[in-house]
């Protein structure tokens, strides 16, 4: 099954959207992860809390509405929502380690199943830096990963990261286009699977020893 | 009263090898007439503690650019590729510490803190060499505090007590760089006749040296 880019990144920002919840303080990563904001049901109140010192991120701004004071943590010239706040960055970090951010979704290069992530860098040849990231998935309450299933045809999900980590034993849930897979004591549990994909098509394409119940959901659309 | 000086005077109090704390997120609330100056007047082999290296032709990522900084003590530094293709050519040196580890490490040195002790970092490479301590059964990492020769914020509206007040989402680092380095120095967008409210003050002027407008 061959899906575009637009396909697979609608099909998972869609799918970690029903993860949030009414009255949550979600911060997202920049790329993928923020596409999630834009499934969020109108009428359920998240608030999403940018790392450089926002909560209350709404919509990207438009024409007269741009304020160049008023960014993300992407760069990105934004409006804010109702109940908004400014504050710098040892608050933002604070509220970021000291677990009060319930959600956070980010990005990974690779995840493995005790549920380490690698998302920083790649030695020698890609070191952007860590950035809010380690403090981000060592902080918030829960922490999903939203990523591609594979990068070209390399397999991301692991049994042992080889990448330098971004942290260790964080990671609660994994979200690709052809699964979801929960981080548990016992192991990487296969909660749900995209129809339009083989159970072949997906073990075949994860290294990490995988739990697979008798039962397994659909995809949430 | 706070002295108020010119960019250009600003520039020329920075002697070349200092260690300089540059407020900033991205290309939002930095201090850009003062990275002017300093590129003007040749001022080289900086430390540099900030955010990011923004972009190439932007703020601190100019100093970049115009290889002035030996060292960056940073959080990331992706996008500005020139910080990147100095740092795989061996032309500068790059410390990367995480975004909530370098505001506590520039806090603690500011607050006459002796370190900090942070989960971040538990089983990475940032842990390498440092010291950890468990408290009531979780895993530390002993961070050292941060401190500077200059720290160079930005203000939106300044007073001549040297308050200062920041608009939106310029706070980020300014607040806690304004309180670590031995000289302080604001560039103020805005010199206001008088006095800001009290009550409307994101940094007290107890921590500024001198005021730049």
């Amino acid at each position: 099954m061959e899906l575009s880019k637009e396909q697979i990144r609608e099909i998972i920002a869609r799918r970690v959207a029903k993860e949030l919840h009414e009255g949550d303080y979600v911060t997202l990563g920049i790329g993928l992860p923020t596409e999630t904001a834009n499934y969020i049901p109108k009428e359920m109140h998240v608030m999403i809390q940018s790392e450089n010192g926002l909560i209350g991120v709404g919509a990207k701004a438009k024409g007269d509405n741009i304020c160049r004071t008023s960014i993300n943590a992407g760069g990105i010239p934004v409006t804010t929502k109702k109940g908004a706040v400014f504050f710098d960055t040892a608050t933002s970090f604070s509220m970021i380690r000291g677990g009060h951010v319930d959600v956070t979704v980010l990005g990974a290069l690779q995840v493995d199943q005790e549920g380490n992530i690698a998302n920083w860098m790649v030695p020698g040849a890609f070191v952007p830096g860590m950035g809010g990231a380690m403090d981000l998935v060592v902080g918030a309450k829960k922490v999903i990963v939203a990523m591609e299933h594979m990068a070209k045809d390399q397999i991301k999900i692991l049994k042992k990261c080889t990448l330098p980590l971004t942290a260790a034993h964080e990671v609660d849930l994994i979200v690709t286009e052809r699964c979801i897979l929960r981080v548990t004591d016992e192991g990487l549990v296969l909660e749900e699977i995209n129809p339009l994909f083989s159970l072949e098509d997906i073990t075949s394409t994860i290294e990490a020893d995988l739990i697979i119940p008798d039962s397994m959901q659909n995809i949430a659309a | 009263m706070k002295k108020i000086i010119s960019a250009a005077d600003a520039g020329k109090m920075i002697p070349n090898g200092s260690t300089v704390m540059i407020g900033g997120f991205l290309h939002c609330g930095s201090p850009n007439k003062i990275i002017d100056e300093m590129i003007t007047q040749n001022i080289h082999d900086l430390t540099l503690i900030a955010n990011d290296t923004c972009v190439p032709d932007c703020d601190r990522g100019k100093l970049i650019v115009n290889k002035r900084v030996k060292k960056a003590i940073v959080s990331h530094i992706g996008t500005n590729p020139e910080t990147g293709r100095q740092f795989v050519n061996g032309e500068i040196e790059v410390e990367f510490v995480p975004m909530g580890t370098l505001v506590e490490r520039i806090r603690a040195g500011g607050a006459g803190l002796g370190g900090i002790l942070t989960p971040t970092g538990i089983g990475t490479v940032v842990e390498q060499g440092k010291q950890t301590i468990e408290i009531d059964g979780k895993k530390y990492l002993l961070e050292k505090p941060l401190k500077a020769d200059f720290a160079i914020v930005y203000g939106t509206k300044v007073d001549k007590y040297g308050n200062v007040y920041l608009e939106n989402s310029t706070k980020n680092f300014n607040t806690v760089m304004a309180t670590a380095a031995k000289t302080v120095i604001v560039e103020a967008e805005e010199l206001v006749e008088d006095c800001l409210d009290a009550n409307h003050i994101t940094i007290p002027g107890i921590y500024i040296d001198y005021i730049v407008a």
